[in-house]
């Protein structure tokens, strides 16, 4: 039997205004509990809302970053639930018409092919508190300092087919909202979190099959590890003659597993409507204008500029994209040696291995772009080989911060004195007469072992475009 | 003394006659003698008033006061007051003392007037009578075993007792008018968005309206110079430049054209009400306005749609009361459902209760069309007749209420009779205008008002018709022996 997986995903994105969606506390992370809680916060009666206008121009450049239909009249709703950590006893949202309307974006699929992710919507909302169960003898601790952060939850169409394809769509969201500025992306903390809505049916049908939705997954890997499982569990769950429940499931990471949480079938009913307290937010096509102009160049349109200003390849300019600081590393560096190709190697095989082995993030790179730029404009002029490189970038990467000083001190220039390498050619050859029969005789595999020879009596330094050619004209002369 | 206008006390105040600590303390004085039978003050703040009197003085002795600088006022309990409880009429908020003072509050600090304390009423706003209320009901001045209206019964009270020289209210479906009625004041409730909701315990949001209850149309006028105008913290407050309520006080009324809702006279209105505003048709006809039929063919919806909205915007706006954060919470809960069911089984009263679950009926799924929508539907024919109204006439009147103050007791046990009190006053909250009782006649030792409606930020005309009508009436004049 074959089966297709179906994913939606909805993506809660807190974004990185310095104040709350509805009122002036701040939303630093990490404070000691309630000291970012104001009256409003905390629900007295008779305060008010008032929409913060950031959060307006962030959900709008979400919106134009995808191509979306930007709702020109958005209404905020009350739902309504009771639970601790929320205070007003309904969390205000957007239902009916929500900011940012239909849209979609582009990934890149493991066999090289693009596919286009529709987005259902996109709306704000208010973030709930948070409840503590531990260090409270058989009570629970509320820490509002989360409560009223401003969210957008982004909600995709059903067209994720498997869960690398939903990661593929995660990291396409992340680092668009990298790129805008609009959340620090953060997974760990919470500020990029996903719920996916999963769901299995056999190959060729046109109904969806029943879904589960998998709760607050925070990392791209266990979003992928979840997704497996689940659509496993269900898969065998089928097959075995039982029938998939509607219900919310949670991602036990710990044991690799989800978890039933509860069952949407005796779900809340959230009891919606109009929030009275705010008017409907109204925007032109004056504001959307304003706001598309600020936005920077977004992930697809500077890989494509990658790809035919630079001459990269499309996976190169795609690694080198994904990240806007890695992107912005990349141009500085180019800048300073002029050899994109060159540099993008240098990037994302050196650069990049050095990092994941530290597990740093770009920014927190020990070599700086200068620095890197200034090496490889020293492959460029012939001052080093490349292979020597090497050495200066190790030395950069411990720490080492001048290039032309660690060339100097460790005697790493490049011999191109074509009387010294015309010496050492004819050393060699005098010392090796068997090879140079052998080679002579056709045997051309034994040209290497010349050029090892001469490079290790060099140790390295000898140009090595200078030490071939003059290696092939002594080796035919003679 | 104490049963003189605002204005001719700001007068006595200016010519010092009295002082505002004198004042302050003669109302005291009386507040102590009578509030224990009328119940109208849930909490007197005697030290803080007098404090606040003898700032006043200095003030005056400046020479920087305003018309309200050293007038004692009493506040509805449903305005947040920084450091003295705000209960709301209810046991749910037996102890919550606000860190911060409402809008309104606010606003009449600054202007100078004097806070003598917190006036009792229907517990959240909700009822006509203020025997909702936690602490008890409220008597009417004019007749003891009969309530005084509601739910700014206390306020209403309280002025029309001489127990403070002015007192704020708020009105969501006719809460400042009836009660004006039913004690022989002038009542308005401003425009939706005139006045800041801000620090006001909400009951329903899109309706709830403060305003002021006084002796006289003049009166409300500086009230609302001083508490009406544009805050940021209210993002459903108009923003508009301050205007003098006072200025248009004197217009004459030639060409004033006023409509008669055909709706309103009917056989069901009491025939001694109907003479009564019969009477004051023909007094306004003196001063040059002239009348005619209009209708208002959605009116009879109105009670209806606004026991659906008001309720449904209401269950929301009292989820905040959990027992989690402030407020009444139970003993040993045993566990959060526990806490959530007896902390809010315990701390709300009958008639709150009620409108919660009617209003979380209304939003429930598979109901939300039915009643929701269908009210919001009706909501803006209610509008639209006002609208159609308004082009043939500059403001309506009709009665405020059906009758005079009924009997403590008398209808407490009947909702719906309880609703079609505010049978005349809950399209005004839902139209989002302006509307205001003033005193109209008196009925067996009991006065009646009338009810002025115009459109949309008209309070300057309204308050000038109703200050034309007392230059010639002495209805609002009356006091009560109590």
């Amino acid at each position: 039997m074959s089966w297709e997986t179906v994913i939606g995903l909805e993506v809660h994105v807190q974004l990185a205004t310095n104040s709350k969606l509805f009122s002036g506390s701040a939303t630093a992370f990490g404070a000691e509990p309630n000291t970012q809680a104001s009256i409003y916060d905390l629900a007295l009666p008779g305060t008010l809302p008032v929409m913060n206008e950031e959060v307006l121009r962030m959900a709008v450049s979400f919106g134009l970053a995808v191509d979306a239909e930007i709702g020109k009249r958005s209404v905020f709703d009350r739902k309504n639930y009771f639970y601790p950590d929320l205070p007003k006893g309904y969390q205000i949202t957007q239902l009916e018409f929500p900011t940012v309307g239909r849209g979609s974006l582009k990934i890149q699929l493991e066999n090289g092919s693009e596919k286009t992710i529709g987005i259902t919507r996109a709306h704000i909302e208010e973030d709930a508190g948070k409840s503590l169960h531990e260090d409270f003898q058989g009570m629970s601790g509320i820490d509002l300092n989360r409560a009223g952060t401003p969210l957008l939850e982004i909600v995709s169409d059903p067209d994720l087919r498997n869960a690398k394809e939903a990661v593929a769509y995660l990291k396409k969201l992340h680092s668009i909202i990298l790129y805008l500025g609009i959340s620090d992306g953060n997974m760990s903390q919470g500020s990029m979190r996903c719920d996916a809505n999963v769901s299995v049916r056999k190959k060729g049908a046109t109904e969806f099959g029943t879904r589960t939705e998998i709760k607050n997954v925070n990392s791209f890997k266990f979003v992928e590890k979840a997704i497996n499982y689940e659509v496993q569990r269900q898969i065998e769950l089928i097959e075995d003659g039982g029938r998939v429940v509607q219900e919310t499931r949670l991602y036990d990471s710990d044991k690799d597993e989800t978890r039933s949480m509860r069952s949407k079938e005796v779900a809340n009913d959230y009891r919606y409507f109009p929030e009275p307290d705010l008017l409907p937010v109204i925007i032109d096509d004056e504001y959307i204008a304003a706001v598309r102009a600020t936005l920077p160049e977004l992930p697809a349109a500077r890989c494509a500029r990658f790809v035919s200003g630079y001459a990269l390849s499309a996976y190169d300019a795609d690694v080198l994209t994904s990240d806007r600081a890695m992107a912005d590393y990349f141009e500085a560096v180019v800048t300073l040696c002029g050899d994109a190709k060159l540099s993008a190697n240098w990037v994302t095989v050196d650069l990049l291995g050095l990092l994941n082995k530290s597990d740093l993030s770009i920014s927190e790179s020990p070599i700086k772009p200068e620095q890197l730029g200034t090496m490889i404009a020293r492959i460029k002029d012939n001052t080093i080989s490349g292979k020597l490189a090497k050495t200066v970038f190790e030395a950069l990467a411990d720490g080492e911060t001048n290039v032309d000083q660690i060339i100097e001190s460790r005697g790493l220039k490049q011999v191109t004195d074509s009387g010294a390498i015309e010496k050492l050619v004819d050393d060699v050859i005098a010392a090796n007469p068997d090879q140079v029969a052998q080679y002579r005789a056709g045997k051309d595999a034994v040209f290497g072992f010349f050029v090892g020879q001469a490079m290790k009596i060099s140790k390295g330094k000898a140009n090595p475009a200078q030490l071939n050619e003059l290696l092939r004209n002594k080796l035919k002369a003679d | 003394m104490l049963s003189k206008t605002v204005a001719e006390l700001a007068g006595a105040l200016t010519r010092k006659e009295v002082s505002a600590r004198e004042l302050t303390q003669a109302y005291l004085d009386r507040i102590h003698q009578l509030n224990p039978a009328l119940n109208a003050y849930v909490t007197i703040t005697a030290e803080q008033a007098l404090a606040q009197a003898d700032a006043a003085d200095a003030r005056r002795a400046q020479g920087n006061a305003g018309p309200l600088t050293g007038i004692p006022i009493a506040h509805k309990d449903i305005f947040c007051t920084r450091g003295v409880l705000t209960a709301c009429g209810s046991h749910m908020l037996h102890n919550f003392i606000a860190p911060y003072d409402a809008c309104v509050v606010e606003r009449l600090e600054q202007a100078g007037a004097i806070m003598l304390g917190k006036t009792n009423m229907d517990e959240f706003a909700m009822g006509s009578s203020n025997e909702t209320s936690w602490f008890g009901p409220v008597r009417n001045p004019w007749d003891q075993a009969r309530v005084p209206g509601g739910s700014s019964g206390g306020s209403a009270a309280a002025v029309a007792a001489s127990l403070c020289a002015m007192a704020t209210g708020t009105d969501t479906g006719g809460s400042i008018r009836q009660p004006a009625s039913f004690c022989g004041l002038t009542g308005l409730k401003p425009t939706y968005g005139r006045v800041s909701r801000w620090g006001m315990i909400a009951f329903a949001s899109s309706l709830d309206q403060a305003g002021p209850l006084t002796h006289s149309a003049e009166d409300a006028a500086l009230m609302m110079n001083a508490i009406a105008g544009t805050d940021l913290r209210d993002s459903t407050c108009l923003e508009l430049p301050f205007e003098d309520f006072t200025a248009q006080l004197n217009q004459p009324l030639s060409g004033l054209r006023i409509g008669l809702p055909r709706e309103h006279f009917t056989k069901d209105l009491n025939p001694a009400v109907q003479a009564i505003l019969q009477e004051a048709i023909r007094q306004l006809e003196l001063l040059g306005a002239t009348f005619k039929e209009v209708t208002l063919p959605n009116n009879y919806l109105s009670v209806p749609a606004y026991y659906v909205i008001a309720p449904a915007e209401a269950s929301a706006n009292l989820s905040r009361f959990d027992g989690v954060r402030f407020g009444y919470r139970c003993a040993n809960p045993a566990n959060l459902d526990d806490l959530y069911k007896r902390s809010r089984g315990e701390g709300f009263g009958d008639e709150v209760k009620r409108r919660i679950m009617v209003g979380t009926y209304a939003l429930s799924a598979g109901y939300y069309d039915a009643y929701y929508i269908k009210a919001q539907k009706i909501r803006r024919l209610i509008k639209q007749d006002f609208d159609l109204a308004f082009n043939e006439v500059d403001l309506i009147l009709g009665p405020t209420s059906p009758h005079t103050a009924f009997k403590l007791g008398e209808k407490v046990s009947d909702p719906v009779t309880m609703y079609l009190e505010d049978i005349y006053t809950i399209a005004v909250n839902l139209a989002g205008l302006p509307g205001m009782s003033l005193p109209a006649g008196m009925l067996n030792g009991l006065p009646i008002g009338m009810q002025l409606v115009g459109p949309s930020l008209s309070e300057s005309r309204l308050l000038n018709v109703a200050h034309q009508f007392q230059k010639n009436t002495d209805w609002h004049t009356q006091r009560p022996e109590v």
